[in-house]
């Protein structure tokens, strides 16, 4: 029992994390339709931009906030420009193809610049235990699964209780009313795209201490990230941290009682069943059709 | 007659090929035929039903592992071709029911998912596919008074199928089956209101691409002798499917094109290592901003902007 409870939170915590970058994918989508195969790679760069400040001596804070300025204005602000802006018009095929494309490219770029070779990254939270009982847990676990909790629930408070957050998600509903109500769209567009970049600068942050710094870090989380919106509602803010929060536990809770050979197979299985029963998503509402 | 010419030329021109080359240039061409014989399969599935898949390298896995497993059994190649192309047809429909029953993205993540599982089942059950060890000591079949052994005559042979298998692709294109391929693609739900079964099209659609993809994994098997999980990894996939969509999708020739970008090219580029894929993936970006038809839909673009 003791097993299980330290199974499921440090599941928790990682699950925490492939919320962060899935809700950025999920938001992505509600707003301008795209489909972001690049959306592991968002997460290394700020990694690699944290790393790069640390070694000009910077500390961790600064670097981080270095890094989160990149992302904005790289993952954010020039993925919106240069690649999702010309393409949309063509439909979402082509703009999944660039986004690969983009994916293949910025990894590489990383590989044949910076390194090959997995980079240590310095801990945000003491990696200390404590015990309640017999129960012991990783005060990492904790920080990062309060962290990424306090992201998740205060970017829902702003979407729900702010006039900018209540435009975003009308621009995500209706784009044609939300312009006819004097709703700058482009502008919550844009907006959308930097919260995403920031997310993943987030997740980056959080996970690059155990995944390490490597340039095909993102293959992994992005594909989690992918599965945990779908699995949680692909139309759906919370839909993301249900999703990522239970592939997190599941995989650990496989990986432990099952079979550590098949642990990345359960986010899959988790999927099938979703889509099999419920295709929305767990809490995701039914999308209509439109002609 | 122009027309005629501009196809048997080519189609000459790689089949005098090899006798230029030494055994690695062989090689490369039949590998590039391989890919050429899967990539015409998704190409069916994504520039004719329109369906995104990012799991093709498994299916060409699951060819590579039938057929490598069923002839250590000591089974015919002749016997083990079909089963493989099979074998794959009948995942495929088991894998694109669940993920068709709702539309496009949906399905490139339930293949990618199944992607990364069957490359997990490779890598582990090592009673079956040998694991990280793989399966070496594939033999090549023999033809009646003919050894395929040589580099050479492995590359005819592998040619000579590619080319049947292309045939039967463009029979089945122009077919009314494939006519409602396009007319899914296009526009779905007029295409239904016209008594088009979305479902099914999309469904065999996807299925024969992978069936396509389960013989190109037997030749894969026989050229390189010896398999192991690595080729059939995610980004096998997404290579393939970059194949298809730089070449032009939806395009008769857009893998032969496509395929020889990803194959060949590489190679007389190796002097950039990395840079390789940098300047692949951006180009892949610019492609898309510029010519999301693909390479193959340059004429097009000129005939539009003259008239």
């Amino acid at each position: 029992m003791v097993d299980f409870l330290q199974l499921v939170i440090s599941g928790a915590a990682t699950g925490a994390i492939y919320a962060l970058a899935a809700l950025g994918f999920t938001l992505l989508w509600q707003a301008s339709g795209t489909i972001n195969f690049a959306q592991g790679e968002f997460v290394m760069i700020p990694a690699f931009i944290t790393l790069l400040g640390l070694s000009f001596g910077m500390p961790l804070w600064l670097a981080f906030a270095l890094a989160c300025l990149a992302a904005a204005a790289i993952t954010g602000y020039g993925f919106k420009k240069v690649v999702v802006d010309p393409l949309i018009r063509h439909g979402v095929i082509p703009l999944v193809i660039a986004t690969l494309g983009l994916s293949i490219g910025v990894k590489n770029l990383v590989k044949a610049s910076y390194s090959a070779e997995a980079q240590p990254f310095p801990n945000l939270f003491p990696d200390t235990l404590f015990s309640i009982g017999t129960l012991r847990i990783s005060v990492y676990d904790i920080g990062t699964l309060a962290l990424a909790g306090a992201i998740v629930f205060g970017l829902q408070a702003f979407l729900n209780k702010t006039i900018t957050g209540r435009a975003m998600q009308a621009v995500a509903q209706n784009t044609e009313a939300a312009t006819v109500l004097g709703i700058n769209v482009r502008r919550m567009v844009l907006y959308v795209f930097l919260i995403n970049a920031l997310l993943a600068a987030v997740a980056a942050l959080l996970v690059t201490p155990t995944y390490l710094a490597k340039f095909d870090m993102g293959d992994t989380i992005g594909l989690k990230a992918f599965y945990a919106a779908i699995i949680g509602g692909f139309n759906q803010t919370r839909g993301a941290l249900l999703g990522g929060v239970l592939v997190g536990v599941l995989e650990n809770l496989m990986g432990a009682y099952v079979s550590p050979a098949y642990k990345e197979g359960v986010a899959l299985m988790l999927f099938l069943v979703v889509i099999l029963f419920k295709p929305e998503g767990l809490l995701g509402k039914v999308e209509e059709r439109k002609v | 007659m122009k027309r005629h010419l501009s196809l048997i030329l080519p189609l000459v021109a790689i089949a005098l090929a090899p006798l230029g080359l030494k055994n690695y240039g062989t090689y490369l061409l039949t590998l590039w035929c391989v890919y050429v014989m899967a990539g015409m399969g998704l190409n069916l599935t994504v520039g004719y039903a329109g369906q995104m898949s990012i799991g093709h390298a498994a299916f060409l896995g699951i060819g590579a592992y039938t057929a490598a497993i069923l002839m250590k059994l000591g089974l015919a190649f002749w016997f083990v071709l079909p089963l493989a192309a099979l074998l794959c047809f009948a995942v495929g429909l088991a894998l694109g029911f669940p993920a068709l029953r709702v539309q496009h993205h949906y399905l490139a993540f339930a293949t990618l998912g199944f992607n990364v599982l069957v490359y997990l089942f490779i890598r582990n059950e090592e009673w079956l596919t040998g694991g990280t060890f793989g399966i070496p000591g594939i033999q090549r079949p023999g033809l009646p008074g003919l050894s395929l052994e040589g580099s050479r005559p492995f590359f005819y042979f592998t040619y000579l199928s590619t080319i049947l298998l292309a045939l039967i692709l463009w029979w089945v294109i122009r077919s009314p089956w494939g006519r409602a391929f396009a007319a899914l693609r296009d526009n779905p739900i007029r295409a239904e209101s016209l008594g088009v079964n979305i479902m099914a099209y999309t469904l065999l659609a996807f299925a024969i691409g992978a069936a396509f993809a389960g013989i190109a994994g037997a030749y894969f098997a026989l050229l390189v002798q010896f398999i192991e999980p690595a080729p059939f990894h995610v980004t096998a996939s997404l290579m393939m499917l970059l194949m298809v969509i730089v070449g032009g999708s939806g395009k008769f020739f857009g893998p032969m094109l496509g395929a020889a970008l990803v194959i060949l090219l590489p190679e007389w580029l190796r002097f950039m290592k990395d840079w390789y894929l940098v300047i692949f993936g951006l180009a892949v970006v610019a492609l898309m901003i510029w010519l999301p038809g693909g390479l193959l839909s340059i004429p097009e673009k000129f005939r539009f902007k003259r008239t």
